[in-house]
């Protein structure tokens, strides 16, 4: 695996195939825990965390695993990395472990954790398993932050607790309400999959055959 | 008896799983495209949801606390979910043809979805008792199935409206969640004291 394929992960990761804003996973935890910046850069962080983990024991055993109860094998590996990421941010991070809540014991069932479990980690090596897991985790944090980052700015008017606007800005507190988080992430969706349908195009007319977004 | 009825109250309207704790997002944007499946796939997470309520509180209760084990709280009620949707799978096939064939498909998906396993948990740190836990469980996936079948209804209808090409799909399927929910935040305002 070389620099450039590298590379191309990442933007896969990032933006293509962006865990959140193209594949649609892990969007209960999206949702309930951008109402700030720091509570997502946190749960972020903790996917990113047991997606590296889970998918290199993952790569590690896939040859051991027998095939038929192998989706209950990689629930108890998940499970297990979830229990010690939930105990340390309980230990070293009590405030953000308050704030995040049932969310930290639910990663076990983030969508996206068992999803590269089965399509990456099962078929390939090692190495390319924690890349993967890095990219994913990367953009599904990003994602996390971008979608906090409207919120908690147009919401409290604050950007990682410290105040942007002045006095005069009248937060619209409607966009940290359950409501908000919905509309926000719908109209970022939809200004990504614009970006997408444009670079689809522009695909198309520079191969002049057909577009290859389903990579 | 009026405090049984004031959980369930809350936890069908006031803290309706999706439209305010954001718990099994994932099957309310998959399955909601026609009410049928909508009905299907919210029976089988209250029938779920009800018998795995019951049998976490009984596992926590009897085996994680008195052994000090309270730590495995998530691998454990991960693996019961899971191995009850299996059974309750072969159950009904067995026994009862009829729920199987109407609710079979929708089974398996229901062990990755977190209404479930967060019902457990928050009966656990909620405190409540053994019927509190499996009314809470039965009413919250009530909730669930409220949200998910009003959902379904909406997209039906937006199936035939025409929204700007970048909406189409889930965007704009998210904005009408996000309108519901508003509406669903009005009851918000109830107390009971």
């Amino acid at each position: 695996m070389n620099g450039k394929k590298i590379l191309s992960q990442f933007k896969k990761g990032l933006l293509t195939r962006n865990p959140v804003f193209v594949q649609l996973l892990g969007m209960c935890s999206a949702l309930a825990v951008t109402t700030t910046v720091v509570n997502a850069l946190g749960m972020g962080l903790s996917v990113t965390a047991v997606l590296i983990c889970s998918n290199v024991i993952i790569s590690l055993l896939r040859n051991i695993i027998p095939r038929q109860i192998r989706i209950a094998s990689y629930i108890v590996i998940i499970s297990g990395f979830v229990t010690v990421v939930e105990m340390l941010l309980e230990a070293f991070a009590p405030t953000i472990s308050k704030s995040l809540g049932l969310f930290i014991p639910l990663i076990v069932v983030n969508c996206i954790i068992l999803a590269r479990a089965e399509a990456y980690a099962s078929k390939h090596e090692v190495l390319p398993s924690a890349i993967d897991g890095l990219t994913m985790g990367v953009g599904y944090t990003v994602a996390l932050v971008v979608l906090a980052f409207v919120r908690e700015l147009f919401g409290s008017g604050t950007v990682l607790g410290f105040t942007v606007f002045g006095d005069w800005y009248k937060p619209a507190s409607m966009l940290i309400s359950p409501a908000g988080a919905f509309i926000t992430l719908g109209c970022i969706i939809a200004v990504v999959q614009k970006f997408l349908m444009k670079k689809e195009d522009r695909d198309f007319k520079k191969e002049g055959s057909e577009g290859k977004l389903n990579g | 008896m009026v405090d049984i009825l004031i959980l369930m109250f809350s936890a069908i309207l006031i803290e309706n799983y999706i439209f305010s704790k954001f718990l099994g997002i994932c099957p309310f944007l998959g399955v909601s495209d026609n009410p049928s499946t909508a009905v299907g796939m919210g029976f089988a997470v209250t029938f779920v949801m009800t018998i795995s309520s019951a049998v976490t509180y009984g596992v926590y209760y009897l085996i994680l606390e008195p052994l000090g084990v309270e730590y495995l709280e998530t691998i454990a009620f991960i693996l019961i979910i899971a191995s009850l949707v299996q059974f309750i799978e072969m159950f009904l096939r067995k026994y009862i043809p009829a729920l199987y064939s109407a609710l079979g498909i929708y089974l398996p998906l229901i062990t990755t979805n977190c209404a479930v396993l967060g019902a457990a948990m928050l009966s656990i740190q909620e405190g409540h008792s053994f019927i509190e836990s499996v009314i809470y469980g039965f009413s919250s996936a009530i909730g669930f199935t409220l949200a998910l079948v009003i959902f379904a209804g909406v997209r039906e209808r937006m199936a035939l409206a025409k929204p700007p090409k970048a909406f189409r799909g889930v965007p704009i399927a998210l904005v009408a969640a996000g309108l519901i929910a508003m509406a669903f935040s009005g009851f918000l305002g109830i107390s009971f004291n």
